[in-house]
C-alpha cells in the first residue's frame, strides 16, 4: 500500500504533468509584492482577458517571482514542447500582443523577449539562456530553487518539485536527534542578524521535557531594503514551512508561528493559504503523514513596530502586548514564548533545512565559506541597474554582486556609499567594497550582513543626508521602553538634522558620540545597542563629509535646498 | 434623536464584536482583536477598546498601552482611501522626498492627515517592502511602483475625484 506521502506525490506530479506535459501552452505571470508595485495584476488580467477574447486554448498560471525585478513583470510562456521565453517589463498592452502572436500565432516577439529557459538544442542563438544571463547564472538558488516556476498557492506544485520529501524522510527515517546533528554539521547560521550556529540553537531547546514548546519564525523584516523573508513567503511559502515542521520535529516541539507585520496582504495571504492546505493534506496537526509526530502552526500578525523583531519583544507581540524586548537571562530556550520553551529563527535559516535534509550537510557545507557556509540571500535596491532578489554563494565579494549581479551603478559614474543589513547595519564605502559575503568578514569590515539588504547610493548621494534618514528611522521605531535609546535618537537626530541645515554648533561631533556611546551601553536591545552604528561607520568612511559639512562648505542638504526633511510626527507615548 | 445615536453606537459594537469573535486563527490576543477590528472598520473607536478589553477579560488601560503602541492604529475613522508613501532608504535616495511633497501639495496637507473632504488620508510608510521598484507608494496596501512626483501627484488628484469603492 503507498505510503500518505506517495500519495500526495502521485497527486501532485499528474497535476504537474497537465500543465507542463501539456498539449496547451502554459502562460506564466510572475508576481509578487514587488511585482504588483511594477503592474503584475492588470498584466495578469491582461492576459486572461487576451486569451478569452482571442478563443485560445492556454494554462494561465500565476507564479512566484523569479527575483530579477528590473525585469518586472515577466511573463513566461512556454509551448507545448518547446522551451520556456521569458519576457520583461511587460504592460498589459504588450501581455495582449505576445497572447495573439507568440501564444495563438506560435512565434515569439523575439525583440521584447529577454531570455529562454529549458532544454539548449531546442532553441539556439535565438535569444540567451537564462543561465547566461550574470544576473541569473552567477546565483546559487538553494532556498530560491522554485522561484519564477511554480504557483506559491500550490501545495501540489511545491510537491511535484521535491516538496515535503525531507520532512517525510526526516519522519520516517531520522531521529530528531540525528537531524539537529546534521543541521550542527551544515554549518547553517542564523540570517536574522546574529548568525548563530542554528543546530547548536536547536540543541538547546531538543532535550527539554516540556509537553508545551514552541519553534517561532520570524518574518518581521523591517528593514528596509530587506524583502527576502517576505519573498520567501510569498513565492514559497511551503519551504518555510517544510522547514519549520522539521525544525519542531527535531526539538520535540509541539506549535509553530509565522510571524508577520500586518498590512503585507500577499506574503500574509500566501502563508495563510498554504498553512491551511498543509493542513488537509495531513502535514500539519495530528500524526503528520501517519507518523507519531503532531505539530501545530498558525500565522501570527504584529502591528507596526520595528522593535516586534527583537526575539524577545516578538514574544511579547505574540502574546497580544506591547513588543518591547525582555530582560535576559532567562533565554527563550528556557522560558520564551507565554514561559515555555522556545526557539526563535529566520524566515530565510529555516528555509535551508528542506534542502540540508535532503541533499545532507556535506552538499550544504561544499557551497559558501569555510565559517559560512551555503548562501546568502540579497536584496538590491537604490542606484543599481538590476535590483532585485539574488541568492548567492556566500564567498562572493560585494563588488561582485553589485557589477556582475547588479549590473552596476545608475545615476552616476561609481558607487560611493553602500547600506547594509538594514538600518542598524550602517554604510560602507569603496575600502569594503572588495569585502566577501560571509558573516565573518563583513562584522570585521564594521558591516553586518544581517536582513541581506544592500541599499546602493552613487556618488551624487548626501551621506550625511542618508544617515539623518536611517536615524530618523531608528528615532522613530525606538520602542522607548529604555531611555539612551528613547532620548539617544533623538538626540542624535537632532545634531544630523542641524548638519544638514548647516547650522551645526562647535562640539556636536563629540555630542553625537556620547550620546552614542550611552546607547550601546544603556540599552536592553541591539536597536539601542547598535543605534549609533550608522552614524560611527559614516564617520569612519566619510568623516571628511562631515567636516565639510559641519563647516558650511556644502550646500544645504536634502531635496528642498533648505536642508529640511518630511517625517512623521507621531511617536509612541 | 438621542435613540439615533445609541443605535448607532450599538451597531458599531455589533461590527466590533463580530470582528473580534470570527478571528480564525487560534491564538487570539489583545494585539490580535485590535488588529482584527482595525481590518474591518478601519480605526480603533473607545468602543472597541472597551469590547476588546471586555473579550481580553483585561482592562482598558491594558488594551489602550497596546493600541497606542503600534503606529498603525488610528482612532479616528481615515478617508475613504488610505495613501501611503514610503521614505525608506531606498526610496529616499530615488527622491522620495519631491514624492512626498508633491502628494502633500496636490492633496493641500502638510503632515499625515487626511484631506478636508475626507476622501484621501495620507500616511508615510517606513518601508512598503517593494524597494527594488523604488519610489514606492501603496494606495489601501495595493503596491505601485517607479513613481515619480508627478506620477503620484496624478494618482493622488485621482484618488481625490474617483475614490475606490473598497471601504
Amino acid at each position: 500500500m503507498p505510503s500518505q506521502f506517495e500519495e500526495l506525490v502521485e497527486r501532485a506530479n499528474a497535476r504537474w504533468a497537465e500543465l507542463a506535459d501539456s498539449d496547451k501552452p502554459w502562460i506564466r505571470v510572475q508576481g509578487g509584492t514587488s511585482g504588483q508595485a511594477a503592474g503584475s495584476d492588470e498584466v495578469l488580467a491582461a492576459v486572461k482577458e487576451a486569451v478569452q477574447s482571442l478563443g485560445v486554448e492556454a494554462n494561465v498560471t500565476p507564479v512566484s517571482a523569479i527575483g530579477l525585478m528590473y525585469l518586472e513583470t515577466i511573463v513566461d510562456v512556454q509551448m507545448p514542447g518547446e522551451p520556456r521565453v521569458l519576457y520583461g517589463n511587460v504592460t498589459p498592452e504588450l501581455a495582449a500582443e505576445i497572447v495573439d502572436k507568440h501564444v495563438r500565432g506560435g512565434s515569439p516577439i523575439i525583440e521584447r523577449a529577454f531570455a529562454y529557459w529549458g532544454d539548449r538544442d531546442k532553441r539556439p542563438d535565438i535569444l540567451p539562456h537564462i543561465e547566461d544571463l550574470d544576473s541569473f547564472g552567477k546565483q546559487t538558488r538553494i532556498v530560491t530553487r522554485n522561484f519564477g516556476t511554480t504557483n506559491p498557492k500550490s501545495l501540489l506544485h511545491y510537491v511535484a518539485n521535491g516538496g515535503y520529501a525531507a520532512l517525510n524522510r526526516a519522519l520516517f527515517e531520522q531521529t530528531p536527534e540525528s537531524i539537529v546533528d546534521e543541521v550542527k554539521a551544515s554549518g547553517l547560521r542564523g540570517r536574522g542578524g546574529a548568525a548563530f550556529p542554528t543546530g547548536v540553537k536547536w540543541s538547546f531547546l531538543a532535550p527539554n521535557k516540556a509537553p508545551v514548546k514552541y519553534v517561532l519564525c520570524n518574518c518581521e523584516e523591517g528593514d528596509p531594503g530587506a524583502f527576502n523573508d517576505k519573498g520567501i513567503l510569498e513565492n514559497d511559502p511551503h519551504t518555510l514551512i517544510e522547514g519549520l515542521i522539521i525544525n519542531g520535529y527535531a526539538t520535540n516541539s509541539t506549535h509553530g508561528y509565522v510571524f508577520i507585520r500586518q498590512g503585507h496582504e500577499i506574503p500574509i495571504e500566501a502563508t495563510r493559504k498554504a498553512i491551511r492546505d498543509a493542513y488537509e493534506a495531513g502535514l500539519l496537526g495530528e500524526n503528520i503523514l501517519g507518523s507519531n509526530f503532531s505539530f501545530e502552526m498558525e500565522v501570527s500578525l504584529t502591528g507596526d513596530s520595528y522593535v516586534a523583531g527583537e526575539e524577545t519583544a516578538l514574544m511579547e507581540a505574540i502574546e497580544g502586548k506591547r513588543s518591547t524586548p525582555r530582560f535576559k537571562p532567562p533565554f527563550p530556550a528556557a522560558a520564551g514564548l507565554w514561559q515555555k520553551p522556545t526557539n526563535i529563527n529566520n524566515v530565510k535559516t529555516i528555509s535551508y533545512v528542506p534542502s540540508i535534509v535532503s541533499n545532507s550537510a556535506d552538499w550544504f557545507k561544499s557551497t559558501g565559506t569555510e565559517t559560512s557556509s551555503g548562501t546568502a540571500i540579497v536584496c538590491l535596491s537604490g542606484h543599481i541597474k538590476h535590483p532585485g532578489m539574488y541568492e548567492v554563494a556566500m564567498g562572493m565579494t560585494i563588488r561582485q554582486v553589485l557589477e556582475e549581479i547588479g549590473g552596476g551603478v545608475t545615476g552616476g559614474e561609481e558607487i560611493k556609499v553602500l547600506q547594509t543589513g538594514g538600518p542598524l547595519g550602517g554604510v560602507l564605502g569603496a575600502d569594503a567594497f572588495d569585502v566577501e559575503i560571509d558573516f565573518d568578514a563583513m562584522s570585521k569590515a564594521g558591516a553586518i550582513l544581517g536582513s541581506g539588504g544592500i541599499i546602493v547610493g552613487n556618488e551624487t548621494t548626501d551621506v550625511v543626508d542618508l544617515i539623518r534618514s536611517l536615524i530618523a528611522f531608528t528615532q522613530f521605531e525606538s520602542c522607548g521602553k529604555c531611555f539612551p535609546c528613547r532620548l539617544g535618537n533623538t538626540h542624535m537626530l537632532e545634531v544630523l538634522d542641524r548638519m544638514c541645515k548647516n547650522d551645526s554648533r562647535p562640539g556636536d561631533l563629540e555630542l553625537i558620540e556620547k550620546v552614542g556611546t550611552n546607547m550601546k551601553i544603556g540599552s536592553l536591545c541591539g536597536h539601542g545597542q547598535l543605534g549609533y552604528n550608522p552614524v560611527s561607520s559614516a564617520l569612519q568612511y566619510f568623516g571628511d563629509e562631515f567636516k565639510e559639512r559641519m563647516e558650511g562648505a556644502l550646500e544645504p542638504s536634502g531635496s528642498f535646498g533648505d536642508g529640511s526633511m518630511i517625517l512623521p510626527t507621531r511617536t509612541r507615548p | 434623536m438621542t435613540t439615533t445615536s445609541s443605535d448607532t453606537s450599538t451597531k458599531l459594537r455589533e461590527r466590533i464584536r463580530h470582528a473580534i469573535t470570527s478571528q480564525q486563527q487560534p491564538t487570539i490576543t489583545v494585539l490580535s482583536s485590535l488588529l482584527a477590528v482595525q481590518d474591518a472598520i478601519h480605526y480603533i473607536p473607545d468602543e472597541a477598546i472597551e469590547e476588546v478589553a471586555d473579550h481580553s477579560r483585561t482592562s482598558i488601560n491594558e488594551v489602550w498601552s497596546v493600541a497606542s503602541f503600534y503606529t498603525n492604529f488610528r482612532f479616528t475613522p481615515p478617508g475613504r482611501v488610505t495613501l501611503d508613501v514610503c521614505w525608506g532608504p531606498s526610496c529616499h535616495l530615488l527622491g522620495a522626498q519631491n514624492v512626498l511633497k508633491a502628494v502633500q501639495d496636490e492633496l493641500g496637507i502638510d503632515e499625515e492627515a487626511t484631506t478636508e473632504d475626507g476622501t484621501v488620508t495620507l500616511r508615510y510608510s517606513t518601508c512598503l517592502g517593494a524597494c527594488a521598484n523604488a519610489p514606492v507608494v501603496a494606495v489601501d496596501h495595493h503596491m505601485k511602483g517607479r513613481v515619480t512626483p508627478d506620477s503620484a501627484a496624478q494618482l493622488a488628484a485621482g484618488l481625490r475625484t474617483n475614490p475606490p469603492e473598497s471601504h
